[in-house]
């Protein structure tokens, strides 16, 4: 897009010297050069309050410029030709059902035996964000419940239910018993700014019914996670591990009372622990995986990665028809991950605005930016170009933070604790409600607005979160306000 | 807030040309490009390309119609012989969509009533292996098969649950292609599916389907048709914007179809995966022809000419700008007409025979080209093209 920005700045001399070229005197047009020079100079001095030049582009060069329900569906711009064609097939195979084997649609059948959506975008509808069931027994909604035990396996992970394994799926092939459906109640949570005004929110309760394979574990623990956004991932894999550990403060050296520290979680290609990047509670060290675990878990679809089905007990799912081993080869992983890295950031709307550079000065004075971090500069990234050394603006820092016990899930994972959870990147959050029609965040999806996921923040975040509510009401707006131009 | 800013310096200094102008002896007589000239002649191509698309999908309801009533092994071959017809016409109204028109402009546009793509066969009727799977099988969820049923499921629960449209009634005529690709056969759906006491299930509900799916197609056009007409809402619109902006519009829309669509979705997608159903119109075998018809409808918006109508072109435009670069587009152009051409029939057998393949694979690399070069056309003209 940076390209495009610079073609349309020299369609006027592009016009200008195309209208001189009848002239056929070459003075005038080096007057004119230099009339064009100054009027670009004047153009530069233009440097919008806040100093930061450049911050409408949240993805650097990836950045993208369409506002509408695609906003998250568009490919970042300064793809090469190949990873441009790429693209499309990693979108086919994410955004098109996967149906059962076997089938006329070969290159893309196995779904199940037990999953929770048909298709990625099942899940991340329009490459968006998720949300919970709004019935019970709603499917398809975009959110799923992470089941585990206590303590950690033999990788430092979670240890599965023995009889519903990592993940409730709420859905299944003909023939196969769904394995649980879940009803969620809420409690309502009341509170009140400094200046008055009340608040209300919501604390969901999740309920597990009609269980089908025998009795799920005394001590489960139960997580359920919204499917998020799908912009600007392969920014935040290239970001070097130095820069993120950079933002660590673990035993809180500044007093600030913030202390992000990194996820360090099985990588299951290379055999070992890496730093976590993806996930609400940085569980997956890349996209690849990330990818692979979520075919595996959400879809029923095996891959070199994640080659066993995940088989309910007592049914011999080597005797169901399966849709190849894997289901999923090599190149169409690749696919769906290059698809996956590369989706455009839309750019900011409105960010000149006085009023949303003022609600981003109370953004950080207020700390928020000490975790949602707003600018970083990637590394290289190992395969794609396009996502190398870009000046990014995510809002995020990618690390663990306690968030307190009112949003804990008691569910630890690798270093994680049941309190903690990583930052997650902000942007796009204004175009959620464009793009999916709902505007449901956390990690739950228990907020209904960005101004009740504020008010949700405690542990590390608590301060923060107070100082927030002792703002004045048209201070929390232009807080939100800016928000939403991200 | 940037193209505001390049819109002042443009002024600025044309000002600042002008008073220049005024100060040389020989004053120079600045001929501005005949924009609006190509615009109201794109305006012209639409409505009669949309008339035309109307009219056989008149003729397609018609002889659908008259299946439903007397369902004959002749009348079904009729049907299907007027969807191939149908399809030509619609095929090149393809290269206004993405222009921010009336045909796709948000989820609620007609495009996705018309033209959805891919679909879930089985959300609609019996698949192999399936007997009672789709809308028609299931009596006790859709008791009714009406028009605002159908219409009313289309794309409900994900977007290949395409109950309505072109791909619809192809599927209910043809069936799934469940041949090989080298056998160059498509659908073998038995006419007898339509046929009371004949194959299948339902055959009743079929038929009602298939005639619903028929009449929306007509009144979906029409809405295209009362949008582009001489006193049409969007045509007022459009021939009232800032010209830029049409132009604009225009010319990424034809470069989006040329290299994201068609070049990337269409066809690189099915040459990757060497899946029948990623093709277009997998089961009547007719892709070939929309990845033809829709090259066309990118030459007719680029050279100005549709039928009877032609006017004012975007190539008269850009070449009178920029001789080259008009020369290099239109050669671009020609090679793209060439490569496609030059791709076997069906598309099945061209994207999965190991011979016939580099063909493709260089009809999307042309195409790919093509659409970068109307991205630099609309740099001749001072105009920010995008490609969605």
């Amino acid at each position: 897009m940076f390209e495009v920005v610079k073609a349309e700045e020299f369609a006027p001399l592009l016009l200008l010297i195309l209208f001189y070229s009848n002239m056929k005197k070459l003075s005038p047009i080096l007057f004119l050069l230099s009339i064009l020079l100054s009027c670009s100079k004047d153009d530069e001095v233009y440097i919008p309050q806040g100093g930061d030049t450049n911050e409408q582009f949240s993805g650097g060069e990836t950045t993208t410029f369409d506002f509408s329900q695609n906003a998250f569906s568009l490919q970042a711009p300064n793809l090469n030709t190949q990873e441009g064609l790429d693209f499309f097939v990693g979108n086919s195979l994410f955004n098109q059902n996967w149906v059962t084997a076997p089938a006329s649609t070969t290159a893309r059948d196995g779904l199940g035996p037990l999953f929770n959506a048909h298709s990625c975008s099942g899940c991340h509808g329009d490459d968006g964000r998720g949300r919970p069931p709004l019935y019970t027994g709603e499917v398809d909604h975009g959110s799923l419940l992470r089941l585990s035990i206590f303590g950690t396996n033999d990788n430092g992970g979670a240890i599965n239910d023995p009889n519903y394994g990592g993940q409730l799926q709420d859905q299944s092939i003909q023939n196969i018993d769904t394995e649980a459906a879940f009803e969620i109640s809420y409690q309502d949570i009341t509170g009140q700014y400094a200046d008055g005004t009340s608040y209300a929110l919501q604390k969901p309760i999740y309920h597990i019914t009609n269980l089908m394979y025998g009795p799920i574990a005394n001590d489960i623990n139960v997580s359920p996670r919204v499917a998020n956004q799908m912009i600007g991932l392969g920014l935040l894999e290239a970001i070097d591990e130095n820069t993120l550990l950079s933002f660590t403060d673990e035993n809180d050296s500044n007093n600030d009372g913030i202390s992000g520290r990194p996820n360090y979680v099985w990588d299951v290609a290379s055999n070992s622990t890496k730093i976590g990047r993806f996930g609400w509670k940085a569980n997956q060290p890349n996209l690849r995986q990330q990818v692979a675990g979520a075919f595996n878990g959400d879809m029923g679809i095996t891959s070199t990665l994640f080659p066993d089905e995940n088989c309910p007990p007592g049914v011999d799912c080597n005797t169901l028809p399966n849709g190849g081993s894997p289901e999923i080869p090599d190149n169409n992983l690749s696919h769906v991950t290059l698809y996956s890295s590369t989706l455009g950031v839309p750019a900011r709307r409105d960010w000149d605005v006085t009023e949303i550079q003022e609600g981003k000065a109370l953004f950080n004075q207020i700390n928020c930016n000490s975790c949602h971090i707003p600018k970083i500069v990637t590394g290289n990234h190992p395969t794609i170009d396009a996502l190398s050394n870009q000046i990014i603006r995510p809002y995020t820092d990618l690390l663990l933070h306690d968030m307190g016990d009112e949003l804990s899930d008691n569910r630890a994972d690798f270093l994680a604790t049941g309190n903690e959870w990583r930052t997650p990147p902000l942007w796009g959050i204004g175009l959620i409600e464009t793009v999916n029609g709902h505007n449901r965040l956390l990690h739950d999806g228990r907020a209904r607005n960005i101004e009740e996921a504020i008010l949700w923040h405690g542990g590390e975040a608590e301060e923060s979160k107070l100082e927030f509510t002792n703002l004045d009401a048209s201070k929390r707006e232009k807080l939100i306000a800016f928000l939403n131009t991200l | 807030m940037r193209i505001i800013k390049a819109y002042l310096l443009l002024s600025i200094c044309t000002i600042t040309l002008l008073s220049c102008s005024d100060d040389d002896s020989n004053p120079i007589v600045v001929t501005p490009l005949n924009k609006s000239g190509v615009i109201e002649n794109y305006a012209n191509i639409v409505y009669k390309n949309y008339q035309d698309a109307k009219t056989d999908a008149v003729s397609l309801k018609t002889v659908i119609d008259v299946f439903v009533a007397t369902p004959t092994d002749a009348n079904f071959t009729a049907a299907k012989t007027a969807w191939k017809t149908a399809r030509e016409s619609y095929g090149t109204t393809e290269a206004f969509r993405f222009a921010n028109g009336p045909i796709d402009i948000d989820d609620n546009a007609p495009e996705g009533l018309l033209n959805s793509w891919p679909l879930d066969e089985n959300y609609i009727d019996y698949v192999d292996g399936s007997a009672n799977s789709g809308i028609i099988n299931d009596l006790a969820t859709y008791p009714t098969i009406s028009k605002s049923v159908l219409e009313g499921l289309n794309t409900q629960g994900g977007d290949a649950n395409v109950s309505v449209g072109y791909h619809a009634i192809e599927f209910l005529l043809w069936g799934q292609d469940l041949t090989i690709p080298s056998d160059l056969l498509a659908g073998q759906r038995p006419y007898t599916d339509f046929v009371d006491g004949g194959t299948a299930a339902n055959q009743g509900r079929r038929r009602d389907y298939l005639a619903a799916c028929a009449e929306l197609l007509v009144d979906h056009l029409q809405l295209m048709i009362n949008e582009w007409k001489p006193s049409g809402n969007y045509r007022a619109t459009f021939l009232a914007e800032n010209p830029d902006t049409a132009l604009k519009n225009i010319l990424g829309a034809i470069a989006t179809l040329s290299k994201s669509e068609l070049a990337g979705e269409r066809m690189f997608v099915t040459y990757t995966n060497q899946n029948q159903e990623d093709e277009h119109s997998c089961f009547s075998d007719n892709t070939h022809r929309d990845i033809r018809l829709n090259l066309q409808g990118i030459a007719n918006v680029y050279r100005g000419s549709y039928s009877s109508v032609s006017g004012v072109s975007l190539e008269d435009i850009i070449t009178s700008t920029n001789p080259t670069l008009g020369a290099q587009i239109t050669a671009t152009l020609t090679l793209a007409e060439t490569s496609i051409e030059a791709t076997a029939t069906p598309f099945d057998y061209a994207i999965t025979d190991a011979g016939q393949r580099p063909l493709v694979a260089t009809a999307v690399t042309t195409l790919q080209t093509l659409g970068d070069k109307f991205v630099e056309g609309g740099v001749a003209l001072g105009i920010n093209v995008t490609i969605q």
